[in-house]
């Protein structure tokens, strides 16, 4: 009886059904609901960040345990991961929050995670460049049109773009409010009405996937 | 001192990534493992001192506001994942989740999006200037756009035309994002570089 379906997919109906009503009613107790709710989504998600860690780490221990391929590695990222947690336990106690300015913890956010992430995202302009010169070949009147808009886009961010015409920065503003505007706003609304479908489909328990 | 030393590790590490670059190597792998695990306690950290103890423990122990054990027993109950006896528990949290999700899919999407929208592609195209033919063209892009995504009917004839014209729009819009995206991922190289060169060789020179 616990067991079965039909209890996650009621706590799915009557939850969805409370949102939405407390949309419609912006009076207590409803009013309040929306933001409640977002609340109580947080808390949840929160303890989700145990599983997520619990998978990664442990994925990684059984590599070292199993001496599987660059095993080494996987030391690396316990390593990393147990000197951050450390660090963040040791802040809290010492400063009260681990986020403190003097704290290890935010020394380690400063010099190892902001480095590596930009530097990470940036690896990919070398990537995005090379596969743009595979991609971009004007075959037809479409790919012409991306890779011509692509140009002038870059071209118009950068001080050459207005040393080659001063209307170049003027028109690719026009094409990012304009036709890009409008091409994305077309994309948004179909994305949002399908989400709208979806979620209907969620609360009614059509849609059950994400309980298998 | 301590400056000096987070310097030479962030320069260190960002040289060890663009080593990539010549080909995937052991000193690419390790600043992509170290990433990767310390961004996983960074953000196990960051839950616990921003949603945890915030959200939850410290309005339980200070403020007695014992509603809040709802959502601790949910995320409790999410943990039983880890025993596939009771994993079936599991379920009811996603399922309020979900809830939660959907709820806000159905009211977000109208009220933070679809109807905002509208409102701004219903546009005055009244004159005879620059500004109408834009609003024109707006409004043009967007229902063409809509048209190409539309798959109940088989693109033929005028939804056939108006389909080709929404392409259009559609890789205008792709252009111009990819273009954006080259160059923000070319600032972030060009705050890397700057970094090397200035911050880091700063410190020898």
């Amino acid at each position: 009886m616990l067991k079965s379906k039909n209890i996650p997919l009621t706590i799915t109906f009557i939850v969805g059904i409370i949102m939405i009503v407390s949309f419609f009613i912006p009076h207590r107790p409803f009013g309040d609901i929306e933001q409640i709710s977002l609340k109580w989504y947080s808390i949840i998600a929160g303890f989700t960040m145990l599983l997520g860690v619990d998978s990664l780490v442990g994925l990684h221990y059984r590599k070292i345990k199993r001496k599987e391929e660059n095993w080494q590695h996987s030391i690396v990222l316990i390593a990393g991961f147990l000197m951050v947690v450390i660090a963040g336990i040791v802040g809290t106690v010492q400063f009260g929050s681990a986020f403190d300015e003097k704290s290890f913890f935010t020394y380690i956010y400063n010099y190892f995670i902001v480095p590596l992430q930009s530097t990470m995202f940036s690896l990919l302009a070398f990537f995005v460049a090379s596969a743009a010169y595979r991609a971009f070949r004007a075959r037809n009147v479409d790919a012409a049109l991306l890779l011509i808009t692509a140009v002038i886009v870059m071209l118009g961010r950068v001080p050459v773009g207005e040393v080659i015409s001063p209307y170049l920065p003027k028109f690719t503003d026009w094409i990012m409010e304009v036709p890009q505007m409008a091409a994305k706003r077309g994309i948004g609304l179909g994305i949002y009405l399908g989400a709208l479908g979806v979620s209907i489909r969620i609360i009614l328990g059509i849609e059950r996937s994400y309980l298998s | 001192m301590a400056t000096i030393i987070g310097i030479w590790i962030a320069a260190g590490l960002t040289l060890f990534i663009y080593s990539f670059l010549y080909k995937d190597n052991h000193f690419y792998k390790f600043a992509e493992h170290l990433y990767v695990g310390i961004t996983a306690g960074y953000w196990l950290i960051y839950t616990w001192a921003y949603t945890i103890q915030p959200m939850l423990l410290d309005p339980i122990i200070k403020n007695k506001e014992f509603i809040l054990i709802i959502p601790a027993f949910f995320g409790i109950i999410m943990l039983t994942r880890w025993f596939p006896s009771i994993s079936w528990l599991s379920r009811w949290s996603i399922a309020f989740t979900v809830g939660i999700g959907a709820g806000l899919g159905v009211t977000g999407s109208i009220q933070g999006f679809i109807l905002p929208q509208l409102r701004s592609t219903i546009l005055p195209i009244t004159g005879f200037d620059f500004a109408t033919f834009n609003n024109l063209l707006i409004i043009f892009g967007v229902i063409t756009t809509l048209v190409y995504f539309y798959f109940s009917k088989e693109h033929r004839g005028v939804l056939g035309q108006g389909a080709k014209i929404g392409m259009t729009f559609i890789m205008i819009a792709f252009g111009a994002s990819f273009g954006y995206t080259v160059m923000a991922r070319i600032s972030l190289l060009i705050g890397r570089i700057y970094f090397l060169m200035f911050d880091w060789l700063g410190t020898i020179f």
